[in-house]
């Protein structure tokens, strides 16, 4: 019971359950006062604490009667801390292709940098990509690191792990983002572990908290049900992968120049190796870069009706996704999927069509910049997100906005 | 062959519901569940159990209650299990957890391959995998739809967000396991008598011989500061479908109007 940090007060509690409302974890309950020796009072349960609780303090804030308190717990890193300068970002690029998320993350990065005055640098991996590093100081880098190796060429998480792990303990930076994407969310993990500091995963809000100057890290949780802040206070650097196409890109100044640190390191062969590389899915697929989603559900009531999904989605240039049962009914391959279970998209526009909208869809989407949903039942959750709602059959709805724009 | 599956018992997200007048989780009567990727994980060594004889031993970090889902492995086909529990492990985040798991998987024989689900669908952090095999120091391929085992080798198939690579690594490796895999197997009535009765090993913190300063919240370097539920979207409109024609254009015209295409 001791390591849990959160100390009841038996003489206070009032057994009235609110901490037991708000915590998000699931952490207390009312047990009778009897089962843990307590002196007798005119409330015959108080409130306890298991092991899911996490120190939030949310009880603590909630109970009326003060009779709940936090004890400071001491983390030990065995660095020191103000050693830690400078804001990182991971510059993700793929066959030479600079990916959209390395500009949102420099976007951000700069606001960050600004704010704790200190530099942004960027940390570009890659073969022959050093041509590729000035491009960065447009949007707001001040250093580039480049390690230009040809066995560097395809993405490797433990290659990458070992580049940018070294680069860290070398350059010792405050903070590092990188995209919570198939690529950011395999090694970054791994190099949190090596130089032994927190992270944060797929984060949608950073800011800089004013007075202690920590990063404050908001991302959804419980498949988007709750938003909680998570901070890094005594470990370096302050490590967050970021969902794509949240963070807004900021115009590009093509007259900043800054400085391009070329690394060398020894690379030692990794283990796994790449056989085949294989770009399957075309644009109507790729669910993370498009800027719009044309999404079927269970409301199609058959594989044939993907047909008018596909051809919205080919007239309005978009991809197209798919809910959990339309994936589960066969209809449409897994990879299409939307959602908690699948893939999580910020496009700028959304289309949802009859899809009702249970909570791991709307984990998955409910982010995006406008959201249209068109559903038969008027009571469907989808429309609770949905900026434009249509009450109506889809089957005949979907191929007549088809012709609306293709009319145009 | 011993292949050692690490799963999370985990509240099933599709019964969690808010409550609207506090704006909290409701949790009474929200069921416990495998996290499902870690169903698709567990297949995957049942399936080279079934073809190549590996052993699968299944081992979670939780508290005690997480012995129901280790008996729902073990009833599926798993030979052993382990449930990794102990005060001292509360409000691990994920570098604590990662540090527990690798402790107690070395207490383990020596597996080949190690296994986890995508990501646990009450914390969404994909983070525990990759942390495993960093302190286990071995390679880690992350998003897996396909593994063959041959020769002391694996061949898997990696998805990326448009495509996948075919990848070969030796063993022992960790690997994390899409939905997309397969489709995870019930579990016989033979197997659920069985698991009914297995006794289930438990590991401690001294078990583990555990640092104290790595594990729970002191292993922690993260922290929740706050939690609350996100905003309602506001300002909504509806269009009534029932002639559909108007309906078709006085969306695409919305939408044009306020330049969203």
């Amino acid at each position: 019971m001791s390591d849990i940090p959160l100390i009841i007060f038996e003489d206070k509690c009032t057994a009235c359950t609110k901490c037991i409302k708000v915590c998000p974890f699931g952490a207390l309950t009312m047990e009778p006062r009897e089962k843990y020796d307590l002196p007798a009072s005119r409330f015959k349960k108080i409130a306890v604490v298991n092991e899911k609780c996490t120190a939030c303090g949310a009880c603590v804030q909630e109970c009326p009667f003060e009779a709940m308190e936090l004890r400071e717990i001491k983390r030990t890193f065995k660095h020191n801390i103000s050693d830690y300068k400078g804001v990182w970002i991971f510059a993700e690029q793929r066959g030479g292709h600079m990916e959209d998320v390395t500009y949102e993350l420099l976007s951000k990065g700069r606001e960050l940098a600004d704010v704790r005055k200190v530099e942004l640098s960027a940390v570009l991996l890659g073969s022959g990509v050093k041509e590729k590093a000035s491009s960065l100081f447009a949007w707001g880098a001040d250093n580039v690191y480049v390690v230009d190796d040809p066995m560097l060429e395809e993405y490797n998480t433990d290659l990458y792990t070992d580049v940018v792990s070294t680069l860290i303990s070398k350059y010792k930076p405050e903070m590092m983002l990188a995209g919570a994407t198939s690529i950011g969310r395999a090694f970054i993990p791994r190099v949190a572990v090596r130089v032994q500091t927190g992270l944060t995963a797929d984060c949608t809000a950073l800011e800089i908290d004013s007075v202690r100057q920590i990063l404050l890290q908001t991302r959804p949780a419980f498949g988007g049900n709750i938003m909680a802040t998570i901070e890094c206070p005594d470990h370096r650097p302050q490590m967050a992968t970021v969902r794509h196409k949240v963070l807004k890109k900021i115009t590009p100044d093509e007259s900043r120049t800054g400085k391009i640190i070329e690394e060398k390191m020894a690379l030692k062969e990794p283990l796994s190796k790449i056989i085949e590389v294989l770009h399957e899915m075309g644009n109507q697929v790729n669910l993370a870069e498009a800027d719009i989603i044309v999404s079927g559900g269970r409301g199609l009531g058959g594989p044939e009706n993907f047909k008018m999904i596909e051809e919205l989605a080919k007239a309005i240039g978009g991809a197209v996704g798919a809910s959990r049962a339309a994936v589960d009914a066969d209809w449409i391959p897994a990879y299409h999927q939307v959602g908690q279970t699948g893939k999580t998209v910020c496009p700028k526009l959304y289309i949802a069509c009859g899809i009702s909208g249970a909570i791991q869809h709307l984990a998955g989407m409910s982010s995006s910049d406008f959201i249209v949903a068109i559903n038969k039942d008027p009571d469907a959750p989808i429309f609770n997100v949905a900026d434009i709602g249509i009450v109506g059959d889809l089957t005949e709805i979907v191929p007549l906005i088809t012709k609306a724009l293709n009319d145009r | 062959m011993h292949v050692v599956v690490c799963i999370k018992q985990v509240p099933d997200t599709s019964d969690v519901k808010i409550n609207p007048e506090t704006n909290t989780l409701i949790r009474e009567g929200v069921q416990s569940i495998i996290n499902p990727f870690d169903e698709n994980a567990l297949e995957i060594a049942l399936v080279l159990k079934d073809t190549q004889g590996a052993k699968v031993t299944v081992i979670t970090m939780g508290p005690p209650q997480a012995e129901s889902a280790l008996r729902e492995c073990l009833a599926r086909g798993a030979d052993e299990v382990v449930l990794v529990s102990d005060r001292a492990f509360a409000g691990s985040d994920t570098l604590a957890t990662s540090y527990t798991l690798a402790r107690a998987i070395e207490t383990l024989d020596k597996p080949d391959l190690i296994l986890f689900g995508k990501q646990a669908i009450d914390g969404d952090t994909a983070q525990v995998g990759p942390g495993v095999a960093e302190l286990l120091d071995m390679p880690v391929i992350t998003y897996i739809r396909r593994v063959e085992v041959a020769e002391g080798k694996l061949k898997v198939e990696r998805v990326f967000e448009d495509g996948y690579e075919k990848m070969e690594v030796p063993l022992p490796a960790v690997l994390t396991i899409l939905k997309e895999a397969n489709v995870p197997r019930m579990a016989s009535l033979k197997g659920r008598m069985k698991a009914k009765k297995a006794e289930i090993a438990m590991l401690s913190a001294a078990a583990i011989q555990a640092d104290p300063e790595r594990v729970g919240l002191k292993g922690s370097p993260t922290k929740v500061v706050r939690i609350f539920t996100p905003p309602k979207k506001t300002g909504g409109i509806r269009i009534d479908g029932t002639h559909p024609l108007e309906a078709a254009r006085t969306l695409v015209e919305k939408l044009r109007e306020q330049k969203v295409i």
